[in-house]
This record gives structure tokens, C-alpha cells and sequence, in this order.
């Protein structure tokens, strides 16, 4: 519960931030919200030799409409989506997403570029980024969230990498984001999101492998007009989740079944 | 006649504002000059031969004054870690427990070295340097399987894994059988739970050779009984030691026993020559404090047809971990002898087998085998009425004893002393709205949906302990309490006491007797308890005992002042003292309330000079108290739930609990003591559960992300009653309630999600009711 040592380093830019990362070297982590970082390295899961602090760099904290777009900069605070007009009314989902992460402390804290680029299985957003098809924006380059999350907490983002944007498109028709938990404040032991958009559903299965799931196959089985009963059966197809100590296998792909029938269900 | 204003008045706690603020002072707020931090090194493995312990590169690391292991300990501690042998009638194999591992690691977690450091960082960073070779032997984690014969063993040298074999039989249990209509038989198991004191264990110990002096501040329950110990261990006498327990945050039973870290803090202190502190982090707290419950019970019924109970068969089997707890065997004689629970049984059958596993201790956890008692009587009962198809509160019913039949003795002949059993499930029942919710049951049952009714009709054990019933089991020990109630010339009132607060609220309970006893003003009642040095010797607080026998001490030493004082007025009064009135804090003479003398004015005459010829001057009185039996608080608590026929989660749609503690001394207090029990209880009802790896014997619930306790968002609004049945046993009627919640509410939960899955034909389920264990039962059940 007492973290090793490490260096510490506060950026005031994406182009410090970078020099910072390279300047430490490859076990150079940077610092968001801390909320999943800091927990790992108190449990010496994590042994970084320097935190690059992003917290200072006011232009990655923004939420911003442009077209058809919806641009959430990386230090975004869960409570600032939660909570904000723009989203609420151009991606209600992401809104109500935002509102289910955590407890207060977390959503006061943690960060939307911190889940997509920590890439937790049981994270909220990357299901949404997954399944609309969003962008994740780095001081390199532009990539689509199916190329973005690659294995367990593993995504294509490179050492010195740092994400500064998620970029999603504005739907804002029915939609019901659903999340099995334990307790009010724990992370979805499987979470399940449904969008109506441009006419189709889009499905998204939260925790049921090592990176989000888009549920094509149940997508494709409402566009040939299932009931969402029956189009629900196929939430599970393919799917392989480990078991853990909350669910086993199984469990996981009968609430996959169960939430994503429910999901479509209630989507307003 | 005096008109009582604070015993019985619901007023805040005393002690919060300063909590609340964050003005506490718990062992980590204090400092000492030139300390050190100590980080121990604990044992990566279950079970392992230690080949060699390097110390090499941690002692070259920045900050380290020393490091430590078991051999330069053994310099300074004799013998091992105590264990109340005598509760084991038929003491099997109990391994001492030296508090660092020497050759064998037995548990995950246990210490083997220790190392001392500038800073806490450089301590813990040491720490991991420490190299440590172990070679694994057998290990033990299926404790059922470490009671058969040819199991691989806990300990290498020991000659089996079984701490006791003890039976507790109550009447003829043949006999019962024998007339009865239907006998039915279940498995219950009591999972082991962590006890979670929001504070984990802390120590810090400054040891000053001359003088041969040991102060040692302790997060503890207990600072008098942790001296004794450290006086046999240290080898110094107790008057040379002071053992602090200043604010602690909480313990639920995990803090009333020494611990390895006291004497290892005390000696390394002592080989150091600087204070040195340790504190648990949580996830050694979840590794190395130990944990609650660890068991299976197998239980038989035996009833008659029309739901007379006859006798009950309980065979307890204890998972210990590597070594008995402290009080061990405690929770598994508690659990059989309060087995009965309130019904009227015609015979009754103990057996109760400790075991040892390659694991943390199990030892005391709120309730202290009564809950494990309440939960399998609780589930007893309604396994006869669902398989009679008899309402569960009509079973019940049948079967209590009535208020004319106390003190009533249960088979294991243990006397309750006052109880109106009938009457706290009645005044559920109506609050709950019973007969509405069954006719709601069936109908949506007719809509496939789970709604489940839970009763919980429970009685315990408080007030540890009366000398004549524990003599036995205890060694001789009398767990009397003691209290000084000392009146100051001006008339304030110091009163200082052998148990002590860690959340229970006693700066406020206490000083509503003593300012009521008195008759001074509440503000000026100082309570002191937790330092050794200025309080009388006392077992501390566990068990509900600090009112029932710890409060009614201060309620005697209260008369005692109140005599005296008495005839110091009737002095000052110059009236006889058979013709003085004590009322309201006023003596006065009989028939002229005008001539009065309040305490303060007797106190300050206590004095001076010109006190009644022969009388020694001061106020103060002592008092040990020795309660003439146990106190038997009870209740009726009701639980609803409705169960997803889809998902199996569990949501508690109602909760009654009416209780009955006797007299109340303040009722905020009363149902803080319930809302934290039953808390704790539906947490060991639908989430907690201490996992080991069944081949590595690591913990697997390592963390408290892993281990899920309920929140604000788990709980239900509790809607809490009482009904008040004095306690004939002590003065104030009163019987102790930090349990009680504990023990009720985890066999209201599970009895209600057993009825709400009764169509299922599932007659009973185990803790934790989690909804992927739900949904597999269900399931199966469908097929
Ligand atoms: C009690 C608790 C409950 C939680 N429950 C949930 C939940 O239900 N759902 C959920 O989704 N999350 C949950 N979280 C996680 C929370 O949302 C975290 O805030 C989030 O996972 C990480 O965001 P952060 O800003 O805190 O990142 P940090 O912890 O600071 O960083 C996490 C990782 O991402 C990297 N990183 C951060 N920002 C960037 C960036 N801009 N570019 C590149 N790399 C970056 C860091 O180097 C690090 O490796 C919970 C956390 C806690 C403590």
C-alpha cells in the first residue's frame, strides 16, 4: 500500500508532456485523474520511474461540438460530461455513461482519456468509443477506436504517446446504457450499451473479454427485424469472458443475454 | 423522588464533533523523538520450510537502522501468543504461536522479518529486498478435508490438524428424535469475513532501559489485557508498562487480543533503543488481522407435526487457520450454546471440531458466534415450516417460551433472564404489514416474480461475564469491570474505567449515568479509559459487556459517592442522615426541600476540614463488578426481498427491526449500535467472503476490490422499534446492543431469500446470497 519511488514531473503542454515522457524513458507513466494509476502503483502492481502530470495542461479539458462530431478532450472530467449541456443533447448516452462511473470521488478525478488509454475491461467509455466507431486523438496521430484496444489494458498507443482528444459522432436518438454491479458504486461486472443511430442499433458488451465488444451479431439480427428478445440470444455468440470472483464465465454471457434485451427494451 | 433527565434521553454523541472534524488522535497522529518506522515482512507463502532469510541489499538500503528476524527476537520474547486453552475441554493439538515464523511460514501473510527505517517509505521499500527463501510444503486450505485422517497437516510437526473435538449435550436427544413427525437436515456454512475496522491496527512502542519502562500506544479493545501479555512476553513487569489505546477506529472484535506486532514493535523498541512505529496498511490488515466466522455447521430437526420443536443436532465444524485464535475456540462454544436460541426445545446435541488450515486466524468478529448461532436456529426453524407448509411466524410462535416462563433455561442450561419474545415479533410483524405483504407475495409470484418475506426472531448472549458461569471456561478468570468515580473538591466528576470506546459512544452513555446518579450536570463528567496508567484494571469492551457490567460498575461506585456524600450532608445539614433526601444532585431535609446542600457544596466540604468524626476526607468510591448472570437481549427483525427471476440480484425492499436491550440510557446510540449490525450483517448475507486459493493458499480477496462490502447504496432505510423488558440482573435493567444488529439480520436476509425462491422448490441458500450463486441455483432448480 505504499508505492515505490519515482520521479515526478509536471507538464504545462502536450509538447512538454512528450519531451517529459521521452526524457524519462519508456517507464515514464503519465498522470491523469490517478484513479486507476494510483491504486496500481499503492499496490506496487505498477512501478513507474516518473509520473508526467498532465493536470496542468487546460487545453485537453474540453468538450467540444463541431458538425457531427462530438470532441471530448483527454482530461475531461467525468463529472464535466456528466453534467454538460452539449453532451447530454448531442450524445445523451455518453452523458448517462459519464454519470455511472464510480462514486463522486471518481467522477471529480478520473478522466475520459484516462479509461480509454488505461483500457480496463470493465471501463465504461471504451464500449461507447468501440461501438460508434469513435476516434482517439493522440499528439501523433488519429485512431479508430476498433484498432485502438488491443488486449487487456493494452492499446496501440506508444510509449511517448499521449491521447489528447476522443472524438465521437453526435446520436442522439434511443439509448440505455445498463450496468450489473454488485454495488451502487462498483465497476459493471458487465455493462451493456444500446444506440439507435441512423436508423440501426448499435450494441456495445462492457467486461465479457480483455477489451470492449461490439455485438454484431445481435445488431445485425435487429436490422433483419428480431424481437429484441431473440436478437439478445446472440449478445453471447463468440464471446469467451474469464471468470473472476464476482461471476464466472457463464454467468457473464447470461447477463450479456439478459442486459442487452433489457437495454434495447428501455432505451429512450 | 429523583425525575430522571439524561438516562434514557436521546442525545448526540459527545465524542463526534471532535471525530467528525478530524480532531481524533489515533496511534498514527502520534509522534515520538527519534522514531523509527517499522515494515514487516510477511510471508508470500501458506505453508514453507524457511531455508534462509537474506538480508543483504536491505540493509544496504537508504534509511535502514536494522532488520530483524525471528532469532534475534527470541532474545527478547518468551513463550508464544495466548490462546484460552481452556475453552477446548478436550484440547487436541493448539501449536504455539511464537508472533514471527522461525523455521516453518504456516499462513499467508505471517511475519518473518522486520525492518526498521528512518521513514515509513524507506522501511516499506526495504522491506521488499528482504529475500526470503522458502521451500513450499503441503498446503491446507479445505478444512473439511484437514479433518480426515492422512490429511496433509498445517503444521509439519504437528500429529494431525484437529485443535479440539468437544461435544455439548443438552437433555436426551434420542429420545426427541424418536417422537418426532419429520426430521430435516441441512449444511449451513458461515463463510469467513473480514472485520474492516475503518482504522487498521497500529502500534508504537518507546521502550527507556532505565527504569526498564515500556509505553506502547496500541489500536486496541482492549490495553489492559495486551499489558498482561507483554509483561509475560517482555518479561517486564506490568507495572512497568502503559499500554494507550487512544482513539481507535473501530475493531468489531478484531482488536481484543494481543498481536504479533505489539511484541514485535515492544522488542524491537527495546533492541533498537529508539520508539518505533508500525502501520498496517490495509492490505496487510486484510492478510494479517484476523478474520470472522469460518465455519460449517451441520444441523438436524426434529419436529412434530403441528410445529412443535423437539430437538436439534448441530455439529460445528471451525476453520482456525494456522493457529487458535486468541478466544479460538470461543465462537464455536457460543455458537452451540446459543443454538436453542428462544425456542423451547426437549433436547439438544452439540459437537464442535477446531481445525487447523494453512490461514490467517479466525478469532472474535461482531457477535462472536452468536450469529452464526441465530443464523442456523433462524434457518432451522424455517426449514421446519416450509416443510410442514406452516407459516415461519407461527412456528415460531408455537415454540417460544412465554414471558411468564423466565427466567426460562435452555437445554445447554443457559438461564435467560427476562425476554417477551412474542411481543417483538407481533410489533414486527404489524410495523412490516405482514399479512398485506403475503397476500402481495402471491400474487406476483402468479407474475413469476421472487418476493421474499425474512424473519429473524433471535436472542444473545451479553455481559461477560459473570465469575461463577465463566470460571470454567475462562481459567479462573473473573471478566469482572471495575470503574473509580472520583467527585473534585468543586464538584466536577473524573471517572475513569477498565473498557474502552472505539465507536460505541461510552464518553456519552457513561456520563448520562454518572450525571443522573449524581445528580451534577452531564458537561462536567470527564470519562477516562484506554491508558493503563490512570484507569482500573478491566477486560475492555467486547461481547456487549462495557454497559451491562462496565456501566453498571460506574452506577455502583455512583451510590457509593451518594452514601457518603449523604452523611458528609447530613452533617453539614446537622439532621440525621436517615432524615436527608438525595434528589436531583440536592440533599436536603425531609419535609423542607430549602435546606439542601447540592454535591458540589458536599464535595468541597469532602475536603476540607470538619467532616463527621472518623470520616476520611475525599469523594471517590471503586467498584468491581461481578454480575450475578448474563444478560439475554432479543429482538424481531423482518427483511424483504425481491429476487430477479432473471439476473438473481437480491433487493431488500423493507427492514423491521424491533429489539428489546432492557432499559435504554440513550436511544440514538441504541439504533446507531442496530443500523451499524445490521449493515455489517447484510453485507455477510449477500457480499462478503475471504477467498483463499484452494492450491496456493494465497488470499485472493487481497484487496478491498476483490472484496466487496456494502455502501451507502446497499443499505436500505432501516425502520427500527423497541420493546423495553428490564433485566432483573443489574440496576439499570439494562442488557447491551453492539451486537445485536449483527446477530439478527443476516438470518432475516437469508430466511427471506430462501421464501422468495421457495417456488423453486430451493430450500435454503448460503452466504454470500450473491446473484451469480442466485442464478445458478436457479437454474439448476428449472431444470
Ligand atoms: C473506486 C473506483 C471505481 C471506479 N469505477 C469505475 C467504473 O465504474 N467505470 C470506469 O470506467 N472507471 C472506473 N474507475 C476508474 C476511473 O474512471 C479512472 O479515473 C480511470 O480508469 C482512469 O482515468 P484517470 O484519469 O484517473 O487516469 P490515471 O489513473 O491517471 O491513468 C490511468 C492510465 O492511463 C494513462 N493515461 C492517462 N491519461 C492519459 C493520456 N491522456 N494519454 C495517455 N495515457 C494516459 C496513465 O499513464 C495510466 O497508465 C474507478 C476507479 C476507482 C478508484
Amino acid at each position: 500500500m505504499i508505492p515505490a519511488a519515482f520521479e515526478y514531473a509536471r507538464a504545462s503542454s502536450v509538447e512538454e508532456a512528450s519531451k517529459l515522457l521521452n526524457k524519462f524513458g519508456e517507464d515514464a507513466k503519465v498522470l491523469a485523474g490517478g484513479h486507476s494509476l494510483i491504486p496500481l502503483m499503492r499496490l506496487r502492481l505498477a512501478q513507474p520511474t516518473a509520473l508526467i502530470d498532465i493536470n496542468g495542461i487546460k487545453e485537453l479539458d474540453h468538450i467540444k461540438e463541431d458538425g457531427h462530431k462530438l470532441r471530448i478532450g483527454a482530461l475531461t472530467r467525468h463529472v464535466t460530461i456528466q453534467n454538460s449541456s452539449v453532451v447530454k443533447d448531442k450524445l445523451p448516452l455518453l452523458a448517462e455513461i459519464a454519470g455511472e462511473v464510480g462514486d463522486n470521488q471518481v467522477r471529480n478525478m478520473g478522466t475520459m482519456g484516462g479509461v480509454i488509454a488505461h483500457a480496463d475491461a470493465a471501463g465504461d467509455y471504451p464500449t461507447l468509443a468501440l461501438m460508434l466507431d469513435a476516434e482517439i486523438v493522440t499528439n501523433q496521430r488519429t485512431i479508430q477506436a476498433k484498432d485502438f484496444f488491443k488486449d487487456l489494458f493494452t492499446t496501440s498507443l506508444g510509449p511517448d504517446e499521449i491521447v489528447t482528444e476522443v472524438v465521437f459522432p453526435v446520436a442522439n436518438g434511443p439509448h440505455k446504457y445498463i450496468k450489473f454491479r454488485r454495488r451502487l458504486f462498483d465497476w459493471a461486472i458487465v455493462g451493456v450499451a444500446a444506440q439507435k443511430m441512423n436508423g440501426d442499433w448499435r450494441i456495445g458488451l462492457t467486461n465479457v473479454g480483455p477489451t470492449p465488444v461490439r455485438a454484431k451479431a445481435v445488431e445485425d439480427a435487429l436490422k433483419k427485424g428480431a424481437k429484441p428478445e431473440e436478437a439478445a440470444q446472440h449478445a453471447s455468440d463468440g464471446l469467451n469472458p474469464a471468470g473472476d470472483l464476482r461471476a464466472s464465465p457463464e454467468y457473464k454471457k447470461h447477463l450479456a443475454r439478459v442486459l442487452t434485451k433489457r437495454a434495447i427494451q428501455q432505451s429512450t | 423522588m429523583a425525575v430522571t433527565t439524561m438516562i434514557g434521553a436521546r442525545i448526540h454523541r459527545r465524542e463526534d464533533p471532535k471525530l467528525v472534524t478530524g480532531h481524533g488522535s489515533y496511534v498514527d497522529d502520534l509522534r515520538q523523538v527519534g522514531m523509527l518506522y517499522m515494515s514487516v515482512v510477511r510471508s508470500a507463502q501458506a505453508h514453507a520450510r524457511i531455508k534462509s532469510i537474506d538480508i543483504t541489499d536491505a540493509g544496504k538500503a537508504p534509511g535502514v537502522v536494522a532488520i530483524y528476524t525471528a532469532r534475534d527476537f527470541k532474545t527478547m520474547i518468551s513463550g508464544g501468543l495466548p490462546v484460552t486453552e481452556s475453552l477446548i475441554a478436550d484440547k487436541k493439538y493448539v501449536p504455539n504461536q511464537f508472533p514471527i515464523a522461525e523455521t516453518e511460514v504456516v499462513y499467508f501473510g505471517e511475519p518473518v522479518a522486520v525492518v526498521l527505517a528512518s521513514e515509513r517509505y524507506q522501511a516499506a521499500d526495504a522491506a521488499e529486498q528482504v529475500q526470503v527463501d522458502y521451500e513450499p510444503l503441503p498446503v491446507v486450505v479445505d478444512f473439511e478435508k484437514a479433518m480426515q485422517k492422512g490429511s496433509d497437516k498445517a503444521h509439519s510437526d504437528g500429529p494431525d490438524n484437529i485443535a479440539w473435538d468437544v461435544k455439548f449435550p443438552g437433555g436426551d436427544i434420542e429420545a426427541a428424535f424418536k417422537e418426532a413427525d419429520v426430521v430435516v437436515k441441512e449444511r449451513i456454512l458461515q463463510q469467513r469475513v473480514f472485520p474492516l475496522s475503518m482504522e487498521p491496527r497500529v502500534v508504537m512502542a518507546n521502550y527507556v532501559p532505565f527504569g526498564n519502562q515500556l509505553t506502547l500506544w496500541t489500536s486496541t479493545q482492549v490495553p489492559h489485557f495486551v499489558r498482561i501479555f507483554l509483561c509475560f512476553g517482555l518479561g517486564i513487569p506490568e507495572s512497568q508498562i502503559r499500554v494507550i489505546s487512544p482513539d481507535v477506529g473501530g475493531g468489531f472484535g478484531s482488536k481484543l487480543r494481543p498481536y504479533p506486532e505489539e511484541y514485535l514493535a515492544a522488542a524491537a523498541s527495546k533492541l533498537s533503543g529508539s520508539p518505533v512505529k508500525w502501520v498496517e496498511t490495509r492490505t496487510e490488515n486484510l492478510q494479517a488481522t484476523t478474520h470472522g466466522r469460518g465455519h460449517i455447521f451441520d444441523i438436524e430437526v426434529a419436529a412434530k407435526r403441528d410445529g412443535t420443536l423437539l430437538g436439534l443436532k448441530v455439529t460445528n465444524l471451525s476453520d482456525n487457520g494456522a493457529y487458535v485464535g486468541v478466544f479460538g475456540a470461543l465462537q464455536s462454544a457460543l455458537s452451540l450454546f446459543l443454538a436453542p436460541g428462544c425456542y423451547k426445545w426437549k433436547a439438544f446435541d452439540g459437537r464442535t471440531v477446531g481445525i487447523l488450515s494453512n490461514k490467517m486466524s479466525t478469532d472474535p468478529y461482531r457477535g462472536a458466534g452468536r450469529p452464526e448461532a441465530a443464523h442456523l436456529v433462524e434457518r432451522a426453524v424455517d426449514l421446519v415450516a416450509h416443510e410442514l407448509k406452516m407459516d415461519p411466524a407461527d412456528v415460531r410462535r408455537k415454540n417460544f417460551p412465554t414471558e411468564k416462563e423466565f427466567p426460562f433455561t435452555n437445554p445447554l442450561g443457559m438461564v435467560y433472564d427476562s425476554g417477551n419474545y412474542a411481543k417483538t415479533l407481533d410489533k414486527a410483524m404489524q410495523i412490516v404489514g405482514y399479512q398485506e405483504l403475503r397476500r402481495r407475495q402471491a400474487e406476483l409470484r402468479k407474475q413469476g416474480r421472487y418476493l421474499g418475506i425474512g424473519l429473524s426472531t433471535y436472542v444473545e448472549i451479553c455481559g461477560v461475564g459473570p465469575s461463577a458461569a465463566t470460571d470454567h471456561v475462562s481459567g479462573s478468570i473473573s471478566l469482572v469491570e471495575s470503574s473509580i468515580v472520583r467527585v473534585h473538591p468543586t464538584g466536577s466528576v473524573t471517572v475513569a474505567v477498565g473498557t474502552h470506546s472505539h465507536g460505541q459512544g461510552h464518553d456519552t452513555t457513561f456520563s448520562q449515568i454518572v450525571a443522573d446518579t449524581l445528580g451534577v450536570p452531564y458537561e462536567s463528567v470527564q470519562i477516562n479509559h484506554g491508558d493503563t496508567s490512570d484507569t482500573p484494571f478491566g477486560y475492555g469492551t467486547y461481547g456487549s459487556r462495557s454497559l451491562p457490567v462496565g456501566g453498571i460498575s460506574i452506577y455502583k461506585s455512583c451510590q457509593k459517592v451518594v452514601d457518603k456524600a449523604k452523611k458528609i450532608a447530613a452533617h453539614m445539614l446537622e439532621a440525621a442522615e436517615a432524615d436527608v433526601v438525595f434528589d436531583q444532585g440536592r440533599f436536603h431535609v425531609k419535609g423542607s426541600p430549602d435546606r439542601a446542600k447540592t454535591m458540589g457544596e458536599v464535595a468541597f466540604r469532602a475536603h476540607q476540614t470538619g467532616l463527621p468524626d472518623g470520616m476520611e476526607e475525599g469523594l471517590e468510591a471503586v467498584t468491581y463488578f461481578d454480575p450475578p448472570n448474563f444478560t439475554w437481549p432479543f429482538g424481531a427483525h423482518i427483511c424483504v426481498v425481491e429476487v430477479d427471476p432473471e439476473t438473481g440480484a437480491v433487493d431488500i425492499q423493507k427492514y423491521v427491526a424491533v429489539d428489546d436491550c432492557g432499559n435504554v440510557i440513550n436511544p440514538m446510540i441504541v439504533d446507531g449500535q442496530i443500523h451499524g449490525g445490521v449493515a455489517q450483517a447484510i453485507g455477510q448475507a449477500l457480499f462478503e467472503e475471504v477467498v483463499y486459493a484452494e492450491d496456493t493458499g494465497q488470499l485472493r480477496t487481497g484487496t478491498l476490490l476483490d472484496y466487496s462490502i456494502p455502501g451507502i447504496g446497499e443499505i436500505p432505510d432501516l425502520e427500527l422499534d423497541r420493546t423495553i423488558t428490564p433485566s432483573p440482573t443489574n440496576d439499570l435493567g439494562v442488557k447491551g446492543v453492539g451486537e445485536a444488529g449483527t446477530i439478527a439480520a443476516s438470518a432475516a436476509v437469508i430466511n427471506a431469500v430462501v421464501d422468495a425462491l421457495s417456488p423453486l422448490g430451493i430450500k435454503h441458500v448460503d452466504m454470500p446470497a450473491s446473484p451469480d450463486r442466485l442464478w445458478k441455483m436457479m437454474q439448476e432448480a428449472r431444470k
